[in-house]
């Protein structure tokens, strides 16, 4: 019986969801938390920062080759679950940014038909040289050729990465300069010892390169 | 008679015959619905307004809907196996036949008693709605009282069946 | 001046029946007049398919159509075109009279239902002594249709929706109509144009209108329940319904037939919305005594697209009743209300003028309503649920 002291009228509730309603009417007029469209495609929203599509290949330089990162290990081929990269190692080899001889690929291909866009191939490049794009805007009248991106479209410029994901490109670049200085800190201990080795005379040298040696 | 009453009674006998003679029963309510709405244009060339449209509201718009449910609801729909003339037809005949001739000679006779050229006094609603209340008060009453034992024992039928369906 | 804006459709017909000879005059003008009709309700059937969608969209919180013409205007034409070089299917095993007859006789059946209504002074088709009465038999027509067209497309679905939709179209007719009995109580008469001249008068500037008196309130939202449901509207649109029933009873109608059925249920919309603003917002007159000077079908057609836009409302702040939700409504809600409300309407027609008579009609209204709304929501059926919850 105590339920006949609630105080909601029956009706209450259509009448407060109408009031809501024509809240909701009246305001998509003036504000535009009540009006949240996007009229696609004359206005676009800017993606997400950790937005994914489609892999692309980074290039360090202004020049599309030379600074192409990637050196056809191979490994985002092999570890690809719907195998969409195809890659052709070349014969020779060119310096990377370390100054390292590196291969290079001559031909790298991704069926964007077929990439699931899981960002393995991301996660296990070591040379980060494959990173995701954020263009969806890839439809095509040609099935198969036209979703086909060979090497020359799939390389971006390194601004262009940090354009699309600014701080995962500070991260990265961050992360390979660390590497190009121990690397050159290395190179430089190697080039001082042999320059002290070659410095020195040849029985003492001797002793030296053993006690080098062991102190290796 | 004019040609919309030629017109009228075509459909409307039309309308009957079908119902009858069809073989799938929705067809055969349909046809009668046909027929409903002849009888009531009928009822509105004799400038009867009020029965020609309760004609339509009431037995258009609810009874051949009653009769629908009743088909779908049962097994109605499909086709009938021994066709549509019944085995007693000679009874039905004569049945028939002797309801038409009483109603024929009670009409005929009832046209007798009237003069030929007399204009038809105009009835409007406002008429009928004071003789209901004043003259056919009882007839009212009891239609009244037909309708709520009619609605009662609609309700005690469908209990009862819930219950033994439980 | 005014009178000329007022009367200028009838003395539009008035002039152009001229031109031909006496004769052929009656005919001509009726002629006429059904041309208007059948030529303005469907152009308003247009811009409301418009209306709505913007209406329940920015209701929604998003942009309506707004590419086709300036803010969409245009939309109804490229529907219209769509509708029309669509493929007519007709499902094989159909019964294709019936098939096509139905949306047909639903268009018929709502056409007429526009020429009992006043749309302005001086302005109906057909001014008939039993105006009401006729509109509604033409009402009940369009119930035949849509089982013609739910059983003819040999669908289970159809069928169902179709059956569904018939039943709850009886259960609330039986409202529609109670509540008009009570303003022809009060009116003295079934002819709509002598009940909206009933409420042409004026007490200093309020107008008579029937939906300012207790009794016409509560009859006005019983109608206004009762046309939802008659036209299948949400929230009572069940038989439709996209998520339950594909489309319902016509499902298997494509192209044209579709638009047919669609265009049958928005003029039935719009003639229920003319009936309930003849019966209860005064047809064609003016909500204030200083208001007179505008035209009387710009009311009547104003006071139609608000009624218009309050179903659009309802249809995008409601969420979709269930079938026995519905049906328990209008028995044991909607009915017993819309009997005690003819009771005292009668009440109120035999206690004379006076403040006496508007305490005790809404006296009786109020506790009526509260009593049946706290037994109802007590007894779980229109109140919140309670949860069972297993040990």
């Amino acid at each position: 019986m105590y339920l006949f002291l609630e105080d909601s009228l029956l009706g209450e509730g259509i009448l407060k969801g109408m009031a809501e309603t024509a809240r909701n009417f009246a305001g998509s007029f003036v504000s535009a938390e009540r009006l949240t469209t996007v009229q696609y495609p004359e206005e676009r929203e800017a993606p997400a920062e950790n937005a994914r599509v489609f892999p692309f290949l980074v290039f360090d330089t202004a020049d599309a080759e030379a600074g192409l990162r990637c050196v056809a290990c191979q490994i985002c081929e092999k570890e690809c679950p719907p195998k969409c990269i195809y890659i052709e190692k070349s014969k020779d080899k060119k310096p990377d940014y370390v100054g390292k001889q590196q291969f290079y690929p001559t031909r790298f291909d991704i069926d964007i038909s077929v990439c699931m866009s899981c960002q393995i191939c991301v996660e296990v490049c070591p040379f980060e040289a494959i990173k995701m794009d954020t263009q969806f805007e890839l439809a095509t009248t040609d099935r198969f050729g036209g979703l086909l991106l060979d090497r020359k479209e799939l390389s971006r410029s390194n601004e262009y990465y940090h354009q699309i994901h600014p701080t995962e490109a500070a991260e990265v670049d961050a992360r390979l300069a660390e590497e190009k200085a121990k690397a050159d800190a290395k190179a430089k201990a190697t080039a001082d010892a042999a320059a002290a080795k070659a410095a020195m005379p040849p029985p003492a040298a001797k002793a030296a390169a053993t006690e080098e040696g062991a102190g290796d | 008679m004019s040609p919309v009453f030629y017109l009228v009674s075509a459909m409307t006998v039309a309308g009957a015959l079908a119902a009858v003679l069809l073989k799938p029963l929705v067809h055969c309510a349909l046809a009668v619905t046909v027929a409903f709405a002849g009888l009531a244009f009928l009822f509105l060339s004799l400038d009867a307004q009020f029965a020609g449209f309760a004609q339509i509201l009431v037995y258009i718009g609810a009874v051949a809907i009653l009769i629908v449910f009743a088909i779908l609801l049962t097994k109605g729909s499909e086709l009938p196996r021994d066709g549509v003339f019944s085995r007693s037809w000679l009874a039905g005949v004569v049945i028939s036949a002797a309801v038409f001739a009483a109603l024929g000679w009670a009409i005929l006779r009832s046209a007798w008693t009237l003069p030929h050229e007399a204009a038809v006094p105009a009835v409007t609603v406002h008429d009928i709605g004071v003789a209901l209340v004043d003259r056919y008060v009882l007839p009212l009453e009891i239609v009244a009282l037909l309708l709520t034992a009619a609605t009662i024992g609609a309700v005690i039928v469908a209990m009862h069946e819930k219950e033994g369906a439980k | 001046m005014i009178d000329k804006m007022d009367q200028i459709f009838v003395l539009l017909q008035h002039w152009l029946v001229a031109f031909l000879p006496l004769s052929l005059q009656p005919v001509a003008s009726v002629l006429l007049a059904v041309v208007a009709i059948v030529c303005v309700f469907p152009a308003l059937f247009a811009l409301t398919t418009v209306f709505e969608r913007k209406g329940l969209a920015r209701i929604q919180n998003r942009i309506g159509p707004n590419r086709v013409g300036p803010f969409g205007i245009m939309q109804p034409i490229a529907d219209g075109i769509k509708s029309l070089t669509k493929e007519d299917i007709v499902p094989s095993i159909a019964n294709a009279p019936v098939h096509f007859l139905a949306p047909v006789v639903l268009v018929v059946a709502v056409f007429m239902g526009f020429a009992v209504l006043p749309m302005g002074r001086n302005m109906v088709l057909v001014d008939m002594d039993a105006g009401l009465l006729f509109y509604f038999a033409m009402g009940a027509s369009t119930e035949v249709s849509v089982f013609m067209a739910g059983w003819s497309s040999r669908n289970k679905y159809s069928l169902l929706g179709a059956m569904r939709a018939v039943a709850q179209m009886i259960s609330y007719e039986v409202v529609l109509l109670l509540s008009s009995v009570s303003v022809v109580m009060i009116a003295g008469s079934l002819s709509l144009t002598k009940i909206v001249a009933a409420q042409s008068g004026y007490t200093g500037i309020f107008p008579h209108w029937y939906i300012f008196t207790p009794w016409g309130l509560v009859g006005f939202i019983m109608y206004a329940i009762a046309a939802t449901a008659e036209t299948n509207r949400s929230p009572f649109d069940l038989p439709e319904g996209e998520s339950e029933l594909v489309a319902g009873y016509h499902t298997e109608y494509s192209g044209f037939k579709f638009a047919l059925f669609f265009l049958g249920e928005y003029l039935a919309m719009f003639s229920i919305s003319g009936l309930g603003t003849t019966l209860f917002l005064g047809g064609w007159s003016a909500p204030f005594s200083f208001l007179t000077f505008i035209p009387s079908w710009i009311w009547f057609f104003s006071k139609l697209m608000m009624s218009i836009f309050v179903f659009i409302w309802m249809r995008g702040t409601l969420p979709r009743l269930r079938q026995d939700q519905l049906m328990n409504f209008a028995w044991k809600f909607v009915l017993p209300l819309t009997l005690l409300n003819l009771m005292v309407t009668a009440l109120w027609r035999f206690m004379g003028e006076g403040w006496a008579r508007w305490g005790v009609c809404s006296a009786i209204l109020i506790a009526a309503y509260i009593l049946m709304g706290r037994v109802g929501m007590y007894k779980e059926h229109f109140g919140p649920r309670r949860y069972r919850y297993a040990e």
